[in-house]
């Protein structure tokens, strides 16, 4: 295991809860620190799901322009390239959000970027890179279609779905680093020799990547089916609708299953390199040797009230073992202890939701494979409905599980949160214009969207009405 | 010349790259904002919308890459820059927003007031994007970024004498690249009289632009005596005065209806002020604050850097250039219509239509 040095320095260093690092740009004052995470968590709630179809929705309509160019048929043509209008609409809106977080770097956490900058940054640039490329071949896909031959066309489609799984490899990369940081040393509080390629690729990208690129399937796979369930449910039971619908599925209910066993993967990782992020998945307080895990509940001066234990529920997910001993919170200061109930809370709904989804997804699994044919019962489609709405839930709830878990650090041991926050004001009427400027954003997305579904992607395309 | 040399080079060619074609949507924003009311106007806007929808996401991450390569290369110079100019920052992303969201909305209008609405807000935020970046660069020129955590004052380091006059001739520089390119184009869409429209525009910006770069040398030299003198001797004067050549050539390429060639001169414009800004304020990264060689990242850093972009640049390269080619070459244009005639069908006009 590559990382295992690390993560030994990484276990011994917390519970010292010395502060390894001075900002490069000196101590923070810390009185911004609320406003500028709210308006951080704020940009990546509106990012993160325009993320999941720049990996997932390339993949879905290249799958159906393949479907066409095999059999000809013109309704494939027509889903493909309805599909395409659409992600590239959300890829607009994902461009701008994107900036934004850029922006953010400097903008929120200045001393984190100039400390720790020479690190991370180099994944930045290769994401950009992947961006570039994203940008350019969407723009070709779909302004190229009937202007370039069919072949060009879909190889066109290649690199789109290339470049979103590496951009989010990349920023995943920093992410996993954030979390398993590696690829520096730190001398007299000073972070020397950076090394940005063993950072970025020796923490927990691999677990983190996976789970996000299946999360994104999830997303993307569930929305679409229940947009077209919906038209299913009304009586449209067309070609159209029936291609739509099956492929959005099938891709989501494939990735259900295998999303549980990727977060069986996440949950033992973090169990080894962030213990106190464990804990707090349960609100562990004290180590114990066979750990419950309670349902329900909420933490409360070190214990779990109203929750019902399932004895050593803990030990056998983190470590596959139920008499395997967990880390408790009391291994660290209270004050490097990250808030136990937004993360128990958020990592308790990812769990629940995801597995809810993977039986839904098995729902139809079987019966495809047993009987060939689609649920008939309205509940399947009311269920798909509800479903592509809950996958998001299930995504921001896994992203507040890592993010918020991590604190009380930026750079997990090495750099408080409150150390890299900026000293500059006006964060809160900054926060207040920019929930104005994301209702907007979002309000234009769902008008561009319904604008889109107004007009008919079947009268299009030559043969597919 | 050494690593961090390669990597100012690297920055600078993004920042043109941004300047030159972001520079060009913005101006396209502009002229979209002054051609007048639906009718008058609505042939410029088709031009526009026509010519901008394959390209501009493309040219915006232009800016993204700048910024990372800032952040990784010079960490501290960028959050120094970052922390002390929050605010025209903030307008500046704040516009891109508008001005992205605003302009596709305009794309899927399906009637004149949507459209016009739609169209003013992305016109607008194409004025105050460049502007406020304009700031920017005139803050960090004239020496207003300290080195620390937002320890510039926050208001004058970019509301100053340097910072406006910069902002101003961004505009106004965008605004002529954007008529250039818009002349080009409406010569390929076959509509010659917008070529003509679009003549006049280019070359009444670039005297104006002229004028405001003329008359932004008086300000500078009383507001940052440093830079003047920098844009003043020895190569920063060179540049300034190839600059000037430059731009006298794009008037008479376009005088003389050379549109393809002016495209190129128009460019080699901004690639003098550029350069001539890098030259006048060398050894500095930040004025007074911080050079060039103390704001580096390790050379191991820069080296990984370079190498990853090295990696990046050999699928990128031929990419952007496949992408320009099939804009110029036409493959991927949109058939022009008029913005405003749309919305009014040459058929007899059906309510059904209109909802659908």
């Amino acid at each position: 295991m590559c990382c295992d040095h690390e993560r030994v320095t990484v276990a011994h260093l917390l519970p010292t809860a010395v502060e390894q690092v001075g900002g490069a740009l000196g101590r923070s004052d810390q009185e911004h620190l609320l406003p500028a995470r709210e308006l951080q968590a704020l940009s990546f709630i509106v990012h993160i799901p325009l993320v999941c179809f720049g990996i997932a929705f390339p993949a879905m309509f290249l799958y159906v322009e393949g479907l066409w160019l095999r059999t000809g048929d013109p309704v494939y043509k027509a889903l493909a390239k309805r599909w395409s209008k659409v992600a590239l609409v959300l890829f607009a809106v994902g461009v701008v959000t994107g900036t934004i977080l850029s922006f953010e770097f400097g903008l929120l956490w200045p001393n984190f970027t100039a400390t720790f900058g020479a690190v991370f940054g180099l994944a930045f640039a290769l994401e950009g890179i992947s961006f570039f490329v994203e940008a350019i071949f969407i723009a070709i896909y779909v302004y190229g279609w009937d202007r370039l031959s069919r072949r060009t066309h879909f190889l066109v489609g290649v690199p789109v779905v290339i470049a979103g799984v590496t951009g989010s490899m990349m920023v995943i990369a920093v992410n996993g680093w954030m979390n398993d940081p590696g690829g520096f040393d730190v001398v007299n509080g000073k972070v020397v020799n950076p090394q940005p390629y063993t950072a970025l690729f020796g923490g927990n990208v691999w677990h983190e990547l996976v789970h996000m690129y299946l999360a994104g399937y999830l997303v993307v796979g569930f929305l679409v089916a229940g947009y077209y369930g919906r038209r299913w449910l009304r009586g449209r039971r067309d070609h159209y609708t029936r291609a739509a619908l099956i492929v959005g599925l099938t891709f989501a209910a494939l990735a259900a299953p295998v999303q549980v066993i990727v977060g069986d993967w996440a949950a033992r990782t973090v169990a080894d390199n962030q213990p106190v992020k464990l804990a707090s998945f349960e609100g562990l307080s004290k180590t114990t040797k066979g750990a419950p895990f309670h349902l329900g509940g909420y933490y409360s001066d070190g214990q779990i009230r109203d929750g019902v234990a399932v004895p050593r529920l803990l030990s056998l997910l983190a470590f596959h073992d139920p008499n395997a001993t967990v880390k408790g919170l009391d291994t660290v200061a209270a004050r490097d202890r990250p808030p136990v109930n937004v993360v128990r809370t958020s990592f308790v709904v990812m769990v629940s939701v995801g597995t809810a989804l993977m039986a839904l997804g098995l729902w139809f699994l079987v019966l495809w494979w047993r009987c060939g044919r689609l649920p008939r019962t309205p509940w399947f489609y009311r269920a798909l409905m509800v479903a592509g709405p809950l996958a998001l839930l299930a995504l921001i709830s896994g992203w507040i599980t890592t993010e918020v878990g991590r604190q009380p650090w930026v750079v997990y041991g090495y750099m408080r949160t409150e150390q890299a926050v900026t000293d500059a004001g006006g964060l809160w009427p900054a926060f207040g214009a920019m929930v104005v400027v994301y209702a907007g954003l979002i309000w234009a997305a769902f008008w561009m969207l319904r604008r889109l579904a107004g007009t008919s992607a079947t009268a299009e395309v030559e043969g597919a009405a | 010349m050494t690593l961090a040399v390669v990597c100012l080079v690297l920055v600078m060619a993004g920042l043109v790259a941004y300047a030159v074609l972001g520079g060009a949507d913005f101006g396209a924003g502009f002229w979209d904002l002054t051609a007048g009311g639906a009718e008058r106007g609505g042939r410029v806007r088709g031009m526009v919308q026509r010519s901008m929808s394959p390209v501009w996401e493309a040219n915006h991450v232009w800016l993204i890459f700048v910024l990372v390569v800032l952040w990784t290369a010079f960490p501290v110079a960028f959050s120094s820059i970052f922390s002390t100019l929050y605010v025209p920052l903030f307008v500046a992303i704040t516009g891109i927003i508008f001005r992205g969201a605003a302009f596709a909305l305009r794309g899927q209008a399906a009637t004149i007031g949507e459209a016009r609405f739609f169209g003013a807000l992305f016109a607008s935020s194409s004025v105050l994007v460049p502007f406020s970046l304009g700031t920017v660069l005139g803050g960090i020129a004239s020496g207003r970024v300290p080195t620390g955590n937002a320890l510039g004052d926050p208001w004058s380091s970019w509301l100053n004498p340097t910072s406006v006059a910069v902002g101003v001739l961004a505009v106004v520089t965008g605004a002529h690249l954007a008529a250039v390119f818009l002349a080009g184009d409406s010569g390929r869409a076959g509509v010659p009289d917008l070529q003509k429209a679009f003549r006049s525009r280019a070359l009444a910006s670039g005297v104006l632009a002229g004028v405001v770069a003329i008359g932004a040398l008086p300000v500078i030299a009383s507001d940052s005596p440093d830079l003047y003198a920098g844009l003043t001797h020895g190569l920063g004067l060179a540049c300034v005065l190839a600059s000037g050549v430059a731009g006298v050539a794009t008037l008479a390429l376009v005088a003389t209806r050379r549109f393809e060639l002016a495209r190129a001169s128009s460019a080699a414009a901004v690639v003098a002020v550029v350069v001539g800004w890098a030259v006048a304020q060398s050894p500095y990264l930040l004025p007074g604050q911080l050079t060039l060689q103390r704001a580096a990242a390790d050379d191991g850093v820069l080296g990984d850097l370079l190498i990853g972009l090295g990696i990046g640049a050999l699928i990128l390269v031929p990419s952007l250039a496949w992408l320009y080619r099939l804009v110029l070459r036409g493959t991927l244009d949109q058939d022009y219509e008029p913005l405003h005639q749309r919305f009014t069908p040459v058929s007899r006009p059906s309510p059904e239509e209109e909802d659908s």
